[in-house]
């Protein structure tokens, strides 16, 4: 089950509300999406103050079957990213919806958060055909 | 693999190394001694291996042992084409006219072999039904980036710079998106449809005035011949783009089916696929590109030219420029030669015919056991998917891991990235029924010991040198070079 604290893509990442009055979330893959690859050896993220948009391309998992884009889930700019990841990508297969975060940003709107999938709307999605 | 002793603790030749001992004996100076460069320039205390002769020839015999190779297993490496190499290839590649010619000897002195180039050309030409062939492009995704900058070339020269987009199918090889990109096209993924093949819809939808091109796999990675290429490219051409073929599944349509007949206008082979030249471990390769009337002043020089009754190299009128040194890698074009020669064109028909009959005998007998998402009639290769053997516990991965017990290389696995779990399996045109049917016999084994007995698949493999080694830690880690113990 994926927590019910934030919302999804069909992209399999989730981005999740840190602080409503300052714009400020928080977003990740999703448990799906790290068993999918397989073990993770390099992420490649935006830079802090870089444009996010809705479903744009933001950056790159390689795992050991495949390289991957990653999609951002919102429309935002880039304050921070999760400079661990770097020398241990392996966080986000041990730890995706905590530890393993791959960027903070600032949104655009918060309420583009309404678009987007619920934790039980994602589960039903990922448990049918893909 | 079938060799004894415990090799996970044999030593690497600098872990042999014994003060003082050689390995040859110089003869005695006959010529004046000379005074050594500065002594700044010279290193004295590298780390070289002292180890005689004998120990050498076991050491490196020992490792070329271990090799898992076509010329000792059954290599069903899916969209590789690991088929046998005839050692006639090697025979004629090897005699002195070809083996020692420089490529800067004078052009006179190269008529042999410039001929010979000739005369592959038209045969390749001949094989795609696409009159121009350039042969100095040295790997597929060579070809491949050296076909869309034609593509590109061409558009600027018409005055098209605003043709930006091309259409890739999600069945496509790997190598195409990366091509397309490095040429300066942003990339557009094209789905497949439920028979897997492109999305027609998805087409239309792209095939606009900013549409450069599309590039097919043909047959795709799927294994499958895209039953609507011909209304494929008609679309495409109808928005004024091109269409690149990845020919790197040819021996699938060797003397059957022409791309240029299809509406191909420009398309690579794979010689170290289709015409049996060595490949894996990195090459060489080579990978010529044929193209149409209108393409073929775009192609890479050089090009071989008849004049007269005398051959030479010549660039075209509005070549893209040089993609290679001198004119592709002349060992492997030969073998080539050889291999086309040595079979004629009945010999060459016969090959698409033993590989297609050979994956579907596969297919067909593994059908129910393992799942097929597109379960049609394939072409070179077949498509399964371990989903069915996951949920008992064991992974494509595992699967994988254990036909290296039964004596076979595994499968392409995980690729192409549409099919969960995928195994990607092609027999080739040059095994036996025998061998294929104790090929099909082990999966079926395994999908038993999925069931009876998980731990000993998810184990595997139990005889190799070496067993689980740690992917993730090698990538993310990775350790390139051997260094001696710290000496203090």
């Amino acid at each position: 089950m994926s927590p019910d604290d934030r919302r999804y893509t069909k992209e399999h990442e989730w981005v999740m509300i840190e602080d409503a009055a300052a714009k400020s979330a928080v977003a990740g893959i999703t448990d799906f999406a790290q068993d999918q690859l397989g073990d993770i050896v390099f992420f490649e993220l935006p830079k802090v103050g870089d444009s996010l948009t809705h479903l744009g391309k933001m950056g790159e998992v390689e795992s050991v079957k495949a390289v991957s884009d990653l999609f951002s889930p919102i429309d935002g700019v880039v304050t921070e990213i999760n400079e661990k990841l770097l020398d241990h990508p392996e966080l986000v297969n041990q730890d995706p919806f905590g530890e393993g975060w791959l960027i903070k940003a600032t949104m655009t709107d918060i309420s583009q958060l309404d678009g987007l999938m619920s934790a039980s709307d994602y589960d039903a999605f990922t448990a049918g055909p893909q | 693999m079938q060799q004894g002793g415990n090799r996970k603790t044999e030593k690497l030749l600098l872990e042999r190394s014994v003060p003082g001992r050689v390995g040859a004996v110089l003869p005695d100076l006959d010529v004046p001694a000379q005074a050594l460069p500065d002594k700044a320039l010279l290193r004295d205390e590298l780390p070289l291996p002292e180890v005689s002769e004998p120990e050498v020839v076991q050491y490196f015999t020992g490792l070329s042992q271990l090799n898992f190779s076509i010329d000792t297993h059954f290599y069903p490496l899916g969209s590789c084409t690991m088929k046998y190499n005839p050692k006639i290839n090697d025979e004629v590649a090897f005699q002195p006219g070809f083996a020692g010619i420089h490529p800067l000897q004078p052009i006179e002195q190269s008529q042999g072999a410039l001929e010979l180039l000739h005369k592959l050309q038209g045969f390749l030409s001949e094989i795609t039904g696409l009159p121009a062939v350039g042969l100095s492009t040295l790997a597929g995704a060579h070809g491949e980036l050296c076909g869309m900058l034609m593509i590109r070339a061409h558009h600027l020269a018409n005055g098209d710079a605003g043709r930006t987009k091309v259409g890739i199918p999600d069945s496509a090889h790997g190598t195409n998106p990366a091509s397309a990109a490095m040429a300066g096209f942003e990339v557009v993924e094209l789905a497949s449809d439920k028979d897997g093949n492109v999305d027609l819809e998805a087409l239309h939808e792209i095939a606009g005035p900013d549409l450069a091109g599309v590039m097919i796999t043909l047959p795709s990675t799927l294994g499958l011949f895209d039953t609507n290429i011909v209304e494929v490219c008609r679309i495409v051409h109808e928005a004024g783009g091109l269409v690149y073929g990845d020919g790197a599944n040819m021996n699938a349509l060797l003397g059957r089916v022409k791309l240029g007949d299809l509406g191909f206008d420009v398309a690579h082979l794979n010689l170290h696929k289709t015409f049996s030249t060595p490949h894996g471990g990195g090459g060489p390769g080579a990978g010529p590109v044929c193209t149409t009337s209108r393409l073929a002043p775009y192609l890479a020089a050089p090009i071989v030219t008849q004049n007269g009754e005398g051959y030479e190299l010549s660039t075209p009128e509005k070549s893209i420029g040089k993609l290679s040194g001198f004119h592709g890698n002349f060992g492997v074009l030969v073998r080539a030669y050889v291999y086309i020669r040595t079979l004629g064109g009945a010999g060459i028909k016969s090959i698409s015919g033993n590989a297609v009959l050979n994956a579907n005998y596969m297919m067909n007998a593994l059908r129910g056991v393992y799942l097929l998402p597109y379960d049609r009639t394939c072409m070179h290769e077949a498509v399964f998917s371990a989903d069915w053997q996951k949920d008992r516990g064991a992974s494509g991965l595992e699967i994988a891991k254990r036909l290296l017990d039964y004596g076979f290389h595994a499968p392409t696995m995980y690729f192409p990235l549409i099919v969960h779990e995928a195994l990607m399996i092609e027999p080739t045109e040059s095994e036996t029924k025998e061998t294929i049917d104790s090929f099909i016999q082990a999966l079926i084994d395994i999908d038993r010991e999925v069931t009876e007995n998980t731990e000993l698949v998810n184990n595997a493999p139990h005889t190799t040198p070496v067993a689980r080694l740690d992917e993730a830690r090698a990538a993310r880690q990775p350790n390139l070079r051997w260094q001696p113990e710290a000496a203090d």
